[in-house]
């Protein structure tokens, strides 16, 4: 089995009542169910061999190199913004209790407070300033401090997807039940059309099993909802997918859009998972035109440290001569014959009532999406 | 960029990186080497080897307890992950 990013899978978990009990005598920070999110994927090690938020020098070092300040590669900043007001009621060495909703769901020890120049950030991260990016717009909305220190996570956050929700801890036994040496993972935001099919049984091909993983969490306008992603894959699995070499489970945090820097991300919280292997597609987490259609390939040459190795896929399509899925590697017939999976174009499908045709898209699959009034985050 | 700034930059970049020792023909052997590979110094080719090099010195992994385990499989099969 691979190991967990670092060497160490990190569990900072403390369920016990008693504990919960005393976060409510500790000075409260809110958050969001988004940074509860987090809160539990630091928790249950899903960003090991992360403990906590991050500290200026891993924060810098992360925004200048790619890099933790102990050489890891880690490309995406995971920290907790605090503003000025907060600042003044807490001081390093506090401990403070971070609630969602009036419960109370981690504790932070805190080891530093810093300000960061969000111009800075967004540009080494998402490589512009330009608010029309959704991760940039969502960074400048945050505070102008940020505080570092290691977590307890006390309480999973609620989930709409309990049934899908594992943890690394739990993905790596499963794999070994079931006696898969190698694993791929899958990252997607999308309801599956036959481009995604034939990308992961490609894959499936070269190795025992193939752990498709879902984001689940903020995303912007247009993008499928979380709950038509996860039925429109449960149809998708039970139809035409092999039930031994196939593991659903959800990631519940939010996108970036990061392209590139996203993409090593994604695989590092993949290896996390047990992962042997990770698909990296055309544009990975990309939005607009913001990132080359092949940027998220050329940033893994950078990490050969990484430990899980990347299989880079060409865009598939439907070839009307070939009368099958193909890319343009095995295909040699012109731009007339294909039928591309454009996520705009089914998109746009669905929204005027129209099923996508079965060459884009099997028809349980659309379905199931139909079946939906509003499928698309608004 | 101010010159507080830029020593402050300096001063960054001396904490980040350090520097190493290596026979003079093969640093010419490297120079020669990266020639149109992408890599745009030889410290930058040395750092990439001796990454892909460290990273291949793997542990083994810590063994869940067998208490552990066991709640797990049970939440896994309750889930229907496992038969």
């Amino acid at each position: 089995m691979v190991l967990p990013h670092g060497g160490k899978l990190v569990e900072r978990l403390d369920f016990r009542e008693e504990r919960r009990e005393e976060a409510f005598e500790l000075p409260r920070k809110n958050i969001s169910l988004d940074e509860a999110r987090d809160l539990a994927n630091i928790g249950h090690g899903v960003f090991s061999p992360l403990e906590g938020y991050m500290l200026r020098e891993d924060f810098e070092n992360v925004l200048y190199e790619g890099r933790l300040s102990n050489d890891l590669p880690w490309t995406i900043p995971i920290v907790m913004d605090i503003s000025r007001k907060e600042i003044k009621e807490i001081i390093e060495g506090d401990q403070i209790a971070l609630f969602y909703k009036d419960e109370p769901m981690g504790l932070l020890e805190i080891e530093e407070i810093y300000r960061y120049d969000k111009k800075l950030y967004a540009e080494k991260v998402f490589k512009t300033t330009d608010v029309s990016h959704p991760g940039v717009a969502e960074l400048m909305k945050k505070e102008d401090f940020l505080v570092g220190g290691k977590i307890t996570l006390l309480k999973d956050p609620p989930s709409d997807f309990e049934r899908y929700r594992l943890w690394p801890k739990e993905t790596r036994i499963l794999f070994k039940e079931k006696g898969w040496k190698t694993v791929v993972g899958f990252q997607t935001r999308n309801a599956p059309h036959l481009g995604h099919e034939y990308v992961q049984k490609a894959a499936l091909t070269f190795v025992d099993g193939l752990f498709i993983n879902p984001l689940i969490g903020k995303k912007k306008p247009g993008d499928f909802k979380d709950e038509v992603i996860i039925r429109a894959y449960e149809v998708l699995l039970d139809h035409y997918y092999p039930k031994n070499s196939v593991v659903l489970a959800v990631l519940e945090t939010e996108m970036r859009y990061a392209g590139p820097r996203e993409a090593i991300f994604h695989a590092i919280i993949r290896k996390n998972f047990g992962c042997t292997h990770f698909i990296v597609g055309r544009d990975h987490a990309g939005v607009g035109n913001f990132y080359g259609p092949y940027e998220a390939w050329d940033i893994f040459r950078e990490y050969p440290d990484l430990g899980i190795t990347p299989l880079f896929f060409r865009s598939f399509f439907y070839c009307k001569r070939c009368g099958g899925i193909v890319n343009e590697k095995i295909c040699p017939h012109g731009n007339e014959y294909r039928v591309d999976f454009s996520g705009t174009k089914i998109r746009k499908m669905f929204l005027r009532g129209e099923k996508p045709p079965e060459t884009m898209m099997r028809p349980e699959v659309a379905e199931v999406i139909a079946q939906f009034e509003e499928p698309f985050v608004k | 960029m101010s010159k507080e700034e830029k020593e402050k930059e300096e001063a960054k970049k001396e904490r980040r990186f350090t520097t190493i020792s290596i026979p003079t023909p093969l640093y010419n052997k490297i120079k020669e080497r990266i020639k149109g590979t992408g890599f745009t110094s030889v410290s930058s080719y040395v750092t990439f080897v001796l990454r892909e090099v460290l990273a291949e010195v793997e542990k083994e992994e810590e063994p869940f307890s067998k208490e552990d385990e066991e709640k797990v499989k049970a939440r896994l099969r309750a889930l229907g992950y496992l038969d």
